[in-house]
């Protein structure tokens, strides 16, 4: 482990640029008003951490409240609330913007070589909307929550609850619109704004998932707003398309819902699946593995996803032969995601592997996104599903694929460009120490619930039979330790800003467009605009380039 | 950059003749739809009313939003979004036709 890559400039005598986009203008109507797709990025992370860490106070009382079979922490209507809150907050506020909106917005120009998005004011717009978004929702949930679940399931949402089903319906509306502009603008910014040279297939391979997901985004996103406004629609005046007794529907909902809210993980999953291309490949000094297969790999996942929305019905009273065709259909999107996960071991295979932080985070992806996406084949799988879906089988399948899958690529994306978006390092010590932390709670976590599933402990109860007892501790223990290793990255994270090492141009030796110039970058990204002759991840060329510099300063 | 900008921005000019003669097709249509709706043909009445509003649609989005005059990746652009829409209907109506077939 003492083997590393990174190189970093003389501390005695490096100094952060004066001039960068973060010192480029002052005040707080310099960053509200911003333009600049770095800073709405730096908005965004403020905004999804805050979100985060709601959800996961949430996720907190859930895992206390399931200490003890009975229902005794709080009432189980409270319970019921609590979870959809999680539910919604995570997913709409923190996971659907995590990566693409944070990592996406700041570094999709800089690998394009471009300076900015195409359309800046929209980006700033979306932010905009994100937050009215949130604060809508939390005002919901102070004013007495919603107790759905986070799927609005019809008639539960039209017909029997009495709570804020309307305020977060349209909050969720408005968020839709925020991830509409994020993926459309990523989408015009791909097409019209690559720097010369820049091919579709020089394009690192973050981008192209970033295509990808921008593309679900775009076509699926309206789909659940309208699902949304028809629920609004119910409750308020009863047009009765999802109501049996006016000729309506109920299980309609779910199929507009699950149309968007299916592909709706893959555009969760796919950014997280681009940052850990990026940092398989620079930690083991690799070209990625069959790089033309993983960009369409991702295309395919992303059009396979609109044909599979109804293996989330199975036992809802969907016909039974369109079960036989959605479960067989499922099983087309393993091929595009088995296509990553063994492209990525190959980029291993012969590489000079180095431990570094984002390398160990992206470890815990690959090897816990293996385990939920297998997993997913049981459920896919109509059979087994009867038994396992609604169970804590299912909770566990999407805690592997979202929290240790995206969250783990999160975290791996966001200490890999930390040097580049700040100028300066985090320690690398405790935060590996926090990574190996985070990996061991999060098994302790969900393993168990695993187990409980197949022993057939439904979800969505604040008590169950003390036979379960047991496993359920274990996942409670577990969440603290999960606890600890998602706060000591703030801790020194934000350290960092003022005490962490110079990080200079490119600590990592990455091959990136981002990584060939100043850090944090200038407002306009570069000084002129780089002119592509290489393939993506090309060592050798990076090797070439610093043989020149030290040939042209001597 | 903005050499390239200034190329894509070229715009066909529609003559206001066309624009005219689409304005007036909308209002026949309009009156068709108002026509039709006063008709009984059972079950026929909502297939007849949605199919005269996709024809206005197909013109509204072919001439007024100069679809019909824009670019190849434009036009793939539209065609994704009636696309991800057929699988929507689609797979959806493939629930609904064989509900009533029960096992197989």
């Amino acid at each position: 482990m003492s083997s590393t890559i990174v190189s970093l400039p003389d501390q005695s005598t490096a100094r952060i640029p004066k001039v960068n986009f973060l010192t480029k203008e002052n005040g707080l109507l310099s960053w509200l008003l911003t333009g600049d797709h770095k800073r709405i990025a730096i908005l965004y992370l403020i905004s999804i951490s805050f979100f985060f860490f709601i959800g996961g106070a949430l996720a907190g009382l859930i895992r206390l409240e399931l200490l003890t079979p009975q229902s005794d922490l709080m009432a189980t209507d409270t319970y019921n609330k609590v979870f959809s809150m999680h539910g919604i907050i995570m997913i709409f506020f923190f996971l659907v913007p995590s990566v693409p909106a944070t990592l996406g917005n700041f570094f999709i120009p800089m690998m394009l070589g471009a300076k900015d998005l195409a359309l800046p004011k929209v980006n700033l717009l979306s932010w905009y909307l994100y937050v009215a978004a949130g604060m809508l929702a939390l005002y919901a949930m102070i004013t007495g929550g919603v107790d759905t679940g986070w799927t609005f399931t019809t008639p539960l949402s039209t017909h029997y609850v009495n709570t804020n089903v309307i305020t977060t319906g349209l909050a969720i509306f408005i968020a839709g619109f925020s991830s509409i502009f994020t993926g459309l603008n990523f989408i015009v910014t791909i097409h019209k704004m690559r720097a010369p040279g820049m091919t579709w297939f020089r394009m690192p391979l973050f981008v192209w998932a970033h295509y990808a997901a921008s593309i679900l985004m775009v076509l699926g996103t309206p789909v659940l707003a309208i699902a949304l406004v028809l629920v609004v629609l119910e409750r308020t005046v009863g047009i009765g398309v999802f109501d049996p007794a006016k000729g309506g529907d109920p299980l309609l909902f779910q199929h507009l819902f699950w149309f968007y809210s299916h592909p709706a993980v893959y555009i969760m999953i796919l950014p997280g699946m681009g940052v850990i291309n990026e940092v398989i490949s620079t930690f083991s000094r690799k070209r990625v593995f069959g790089y033309t297969a993983v960009a369409f790999s991702s295309v395919a996942i992303a059009v396979f996803g609109f044909f599979v929305w109804a293996h989330h019905m199975f036992i809802m009273g969907v016909s039974n032969y369109a079960v036989l065709v959605f479960s067989l259909l499922t099983m087309l999107v393993a091929v595009p995601s088995a296509i990553k996960i063994f492209n990525w071991a190959f980029t291993l295979y012969k590489g000079s592997i180095t431990f570094e932080t984002p390398m160990l985070y992206s470890f815990g992806f690959m090897g816990l996104f293996t385990i939920g996406g297998l997993t997913g084949v049981f459920l896919g799988t109509s059979g087994t599903d009867i038994h396992l879906t609604e169970t804590y089988f299912i909770v566990a399948h999407f805690h592997f694929v979202m929290v240790g899958g995206m969250l783990m690529a999160f975290l791996a994306g966001l200490h890999f460009w930390w040097p580049k978006m700040t100028g300066r390092m985090y320690p690398e010590k405790i935060s590996q120490l926090a990574a190996v932390v985070t990996f061991i709670g999060f098994n302790f976590t969900f393993f168990p619930q695993f187990i409980l599933g197949t022993l057939g402990m439904p979800r969505r109860y604040a008590s169950y039979p003390p036979e379960f007892q047991v496993l359920n501790v274990f996942s409670t223990a577990g969440a603290t330790i999960l606890g600890v290793g998602y706060l000591l990255p703030v801790l020194y994270l934000t350290w960092s800003l003022k005490y962490g090492e110079i990080a200079g141009n490119n600590p990592w030796q990455a091959t990136g467009l981002e990584w060939q110039t100043q850090s944090p970058p200038l407002t306009e990204n570069f000084t002129e605009i780089p002119i592509m002759d290489h393939e993506a991840y090309d060592y050798e060329w990076l090797e070439r380039q610093k043989e020149k510099e030290v040939t042209s300063v001597g | 950059m903005s050499e390239q900008h200034e190329q894509e921005h070229e715009h066909h000019i529609v003559s206001p003749k066309i624009y005219v003669t689409i304005f007036f097709a909308l209002l026949v249509l309009t009156t068709a739809t108002v026509a039709a709706s006063f008709v009984e043909m059972g079950v026929f009445n909502p297939i007849v009313a949605l199919a005269i509003a996709v024809v206005k649609a197909v013109l509204v989005v072919l001439f007024f939003m100069h679809v019909k005059y824009s670019t190849k990746l434009t036009k793939l652009t539209v065609g994704a979004g009636i696309f991800t829409f057929l699988v929507l209907i689609s797979l959806t109506l493939a629930d609904y036709f064989t509900r009533a077939w029960g096992r197989w």
